[in-house]
């Protein structure tokens, strides 16, 4: 165990719910070692306040390993912090300097009501899956499961796709809060693969209607959501689903 | 409080616990229960309402599947979306009886090693059907569009996983429980959308509503604004997953908790067996004293890595300047039939011994090395890196040190629990009417879990055991309409509101998280990787202590009726505080060792576990008798007609 000890001066987004005016409160917090992660910083924080009777800060987590995508903070500025390919949960303290200034922000977006403090309502994101992000498939008719050859190449294509965890940090970095990335990583897995080819029009139709029904805006190509996304999904998923896209409304 | 129970035998119940077994060979038990049972008409199924509580693969799947049916289904869990279930978590991989490779496997053979696997203290014919449907999971993830990965041929590709002779393993790169999880979600959603499925996340169970002692529905706490909402419903399903977070240091997330079993279990299901946990052997070694996450690095490593420490104790030089000569390859040295690919019970011993021995390496003295030097200068850095590319990036992440030049640091964690609510072949609980699936019954793995099978556990359960066992019911008992109208709702309601103020109240000091942390410091140090009786003994009256200080000391910050994690988090430490005492007097009367069930008192002369069949073979289902009341042990008894119980070797 470490015996270094950072600390850190904290700028945190607290907010009461929905309906409340939010506001940047400053806290201090000492005796972060530097192999900590970020959540257990913010974990070390709410000990800290309880213990002065105060009320700890909301967030969001679970795995804690980068994989569930219930995480998600906007950390001085940027969706996921500082470091690429990584989640608020596995970023690490040594990757801050000792005595930093860090502001700590919900991921924002019209779709994505904040309930409390850090925590943000991601339901539209599930309603865009609802909306055709699967294979019309009822347990018991499978083929066998070799029925079908599929090329390695889209297999692995598809497994990049489908490696999104549905944080949402896409839409929190993009300027126009588009959900693109995360609806185009869904669409592109399964045109990659045969199984869903039967459903590809009616599915990408649906899913970017859904899309535009949320109030997700619309893609003009920035690419910040590539660049804060933790999962490292490609863009061009979305020129994928663009043509996918085209196809459908033509045919 | 009364402590003398505390260390007297357990009360025994003479009334032998009935499984329901189907007749029949092994291998037509369950085609011909599922050719007989009951079945729900098509126009009859949209009048049935099924509460499912939980999204992971068990419940994700059984909510889907039954939707599917025409069943009317309400879908509970914790997170924002049931995508983020902990199976999302699962790494290496799910195993199916396919023999795609032509080396040999089989349903028996796959039901051979599960049960050998599990030292015995498993249900054969539940693991027979285990293995039988184990193909049709595969069949069914492909159909959704899971990317499993593929050799050049276009064929599902396979490896060899935990100790397997056979490679049967399916895999996604090293998210294979993330794919597989998200098929399950995909084909939730669509049930969504198509409106038998609803879904209400956020929610988090609290109790068992009984009607004519029937499970008849669930009074749950909304998250969001902390409101009490009572739901109704003709069957009740548990998919809530294990209880590895009553070590607090564990493998799972922050949310898995065990308080919807527990409080079923205070309503009358029987836990079974909640003595056999599992330790993972290759954990990434805890950093900071108040993490309480520990990082799994999966096993499929030790197919490739050679797990190692200094010959010599106290020796502190790294391992580069530890010459081959002066290493200890223990696992190849004791085991040398299986090497670095023993049974994660096994591995996770050794590497304590080499430790207490003083052999550990690392800061803290409690880890030792696993190595992929020979593996890399073997088959070269792009096959290592496409092997294990995401989860060498993952360890060099949390440690700063690169995996391919320097040997990982791993230590055992708590990782899975076997035992669970007892359920009979059916997967229904003492308590009619409620199932339990998934991690959160105790039905297939006995002492000891074999990797990749509890994915593949969790899928047989929801997708093709429930459909069949839960029509039966259905159509056997004819359910009348109920509604929450009725009396018992209000009254459980009551309960829990009754419960959580006096956590509220009790405006202490103490922040939940370290009183958590206290409660798995006991039962990790005298219930964990190795038991003795006093040390039980000890342990149980620790948590009674702890207990006590739990109730004057926590304090939550925050109201009832807001979003409040601290109170979330007192409300499953105050059940896990009762539940520790449950696991550790399971552990006080198994003498004997078995699986991942250790006790110091009964090993060979070798250091290994052993059992003693003739007192132990059978599954311990205990009976809550009220609080602080000794609780009532039940047996079912074991029958072992396809394979012979023998002393498990892996040398
Ligand atoms: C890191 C890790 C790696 C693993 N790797 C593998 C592997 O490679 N192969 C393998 O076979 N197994 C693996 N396992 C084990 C396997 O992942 C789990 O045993 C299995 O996924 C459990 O599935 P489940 O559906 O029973 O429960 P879970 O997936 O844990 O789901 C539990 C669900 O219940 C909900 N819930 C819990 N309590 C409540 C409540 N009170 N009210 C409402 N909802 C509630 C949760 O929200 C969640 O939706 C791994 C486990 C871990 C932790
Ligand atoms: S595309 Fe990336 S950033 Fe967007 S939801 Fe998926 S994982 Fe998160
Ligand atoms: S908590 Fe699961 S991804 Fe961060």
């Amino acid at each position: 165990m470490s015996t270094q000890s950072m600390s850190f001066n904290l700028r945190v987004w607290r907010q009461e719910g929905p309906q409340e005016p939010g506001r940047l409160v400053d806290y201090k917090v000492v005796d972060i070692s530097p192999e900590m992660s970020f959540l257990e910083m913010l974990d070390e924080l709410n000990v800290q306040l309880t213990r002065k009777g105060e009320r700890p800060v909301e967030f969001d987590s679970d795995c804690r390993e980068g994989i569930c995508g219930m995480c998600g903070l906007v950390i001085t500025g940027v969706a996921h912090g500082p470091l690429s390919a990584t989640t608020t949960c596995t970023l690490r303290m040594r990757h801050f300097q000792d005595g930093q200034t860090i502001e700590v922000e919900p991921f924002r977006a019209a779709a994505f009501p904040v309930l409390r403090d850090l925590v943000v309502d991601r339901t539209a994101l599930d309603r865009i899956i609802q909306a055709g992000g699967f294979v019309s498939q009822n347990a018991g008719s499978a083929p066998d499961g070799n029925a079908i050859p599929i090329p390695k190449d889209d297999a692995e294509n598809a497994m990049d796709a489908a490696s999104c965890i549905g944080c949402g940090a896409c839409v929190a970095a993009c300027p126009n809060a588009s959900a693109f990335l995360f609806t185009s990583a869904k669409v592109s897995q399964l045109a990659y693969l045969p199984q869903g080819r039967p459903e590809a029009r009616r599915r990408v139709a649906s899913m970017v209607r859904q899309m535009d029904l949320e109030g997700f805006g619309n893609c003009t190509n920035h690419g910040e959501c590539e660049a804060v996304c933790p999962k490292e999904v490609s863009i061009h998923h979305i020129a994928r689903m663009r043509k996918e896209y085209w196809k459908a409304m033509l045919g | 409080m009364n402590q003398t129970f505390l260390n007297a035998p357990p009360e025994e119940s003479a009334r032998i616990l009935d499984a329901r077994i189907p007749p029949g060979p092994l291998e037509r038990k369950w085609t011909d229960h599922r050719g007989h049972v009951s079945l729900v008409s098509p126009a009859n199924k949209r009048k049935h309402t099924i509460l499912v509580v939980g999204t992971g693969l068990a419940g994700g799947a059984a909510a889907a599947a039954l939707g599917e049916l025409g069943y009317r289904v309400l879908n509970f869990c914790i997170q924002d979306s049931p995508r983020r279930a902990h199976s999302v978590a699962a790494q290496g991989g799910i195993n199916a009886s396919k023999n795609y490779q032509n080396d040999g496997d089989s349903d028996f053979r796959l039901f051979y090693d599960t049960v050998k696997g599990g030292d015995f203290r498993a249900r054969e014919a539940n693991v027979y059907r285990l293995a039988e449907l184990s193909g049709a999971i595969i069949d069914q993830c492909v159909a959704q569009g899971v990317p499993f990965a593929r050799e050049y041929g276009g064929t599902l590709a396979n490896r060899s996983f935990g100790g397997a002779q056979v490679s049967r393993t399916f895999y996604a790169r090293g998210q294979t429980g993330q794919q597989l999880l998200l098929g399950a979600y995909g084909s939730l959603m669509r049930q969504v959308a198509a409106g038998t499925v609803t879904m209400l996340a956020r929610r988090e169970m609290l109790d068992l509503v009984l009607v004519d002692g029937r499970a008849r529905g669930i009074v749950c706490r909304n998250l969001v604004t902390g409101e009490l909402e009572t739901y109704a419903g003709d069957a009740v399903l548990l998919a809530t997953g294990g209880y590895s977070t009553v070590f607090y240091l564990s493998t799972n997330a922050v949310n898995c908790n065990n308080s919807a079993a527990w409080r079923c279990h205070k309503r009358g299901a029987f836990f079974a067996n909640p003595c056999f946990t599992q330790i993972h052997p290759t954990c990434i070694p805890q950093e900071a004293e108040t993490q309480s996450k520990l990082t799994l690095m999966s096993e499929s490593l030790r197919n490739d890595g050679r797990v190692w420490v200094p010959a010599k104790a106290g020796d502190h030089r790294s391992a580069a300047e530890i010459p081959e000569s002066e290493r200890d390859y223990y696992l190849e040295r004791i085991y040398p039939a299986f090497g670095n690919l023993v049974p994660r019970d096994i591995a996770s011993r050794a590497a304590k011994r080499m430790c207490d021995e003083g052999k550990g390496v690392g800061k803290t003295g409690r880890a030792v090395f696993l190595d992929f030097q020979a593996a890399l200068e073997r088959l070269g850095r792009p096959v290592i890196a496409e092997r294990y590319g995401n989860l060498f990036h993952m360890y060099e992440e949390i440690t700063a040190e690169d995996p391919y030049r320097v040997p990982m640091r791993i230590y055992p964690a708590p990782h899975y629990t076997m035992g669970g609510l007892w359920v009979d072949y059916n997967l229904m609980t003492t308590i009619p009417g409620l199932f339990a699936l998934g991690e959160a019954n105790f039905s297939d793995h006995g002492a000891n879990r074999l990797g990749a099978s509890a994915l593949m556990q969790g899928l047989a359960d929801g997708y093709f055991v429930i459909p069949y066992t839960l029509g039966a019911y259905l159509a056997e008992w004819r359910p009348q309409p109920i509604s929450t109208e009725h009396e018992a709702f209000a009254q459980a309601a009551a309960e829990v509101r009754q419960g959580i103020q006096s956590l509220l109240e009790v405006a202490g000091k103490e922040p939940v998280r370290d009183l958590w942390r206290r409660l798995g410091h006991i039962c990790w140090e005298r219930v964990g990787m190795s038991r003795e009786a006093s040390g039980l003994n000890q342990a149980l009256e620790e948590i009674r202590d702890l207990r006590k200080s739990f109730w004057q000391e926590v304090c939550i910050p925050g109201g009832e009726r807001e979003l409040n994690r601290s109170l979330e988090m007192a409300i499953r430490v105050a059940d896990y505080l009762e539940f520790a005492e449950l696991l550790a007097m399971d552990a006080l009367h198994r003498e004997e060792s078995c699986g991942g069930h250790f006790r110091e008192e009964f090993r060979t002369p070798e250091g290994e576990a052993l059992r003693d069949d003739e007192r132990f073979t059978y599954v311990a289902a205990w009976e809550y008798t009220g609080d602080l009341q000794r609780p009532r042990l039940h047996k079912e008894n074991l029958k072992f007609e396809h394979v012979q119980p023998g002393q498990r070797s892996y040398k």
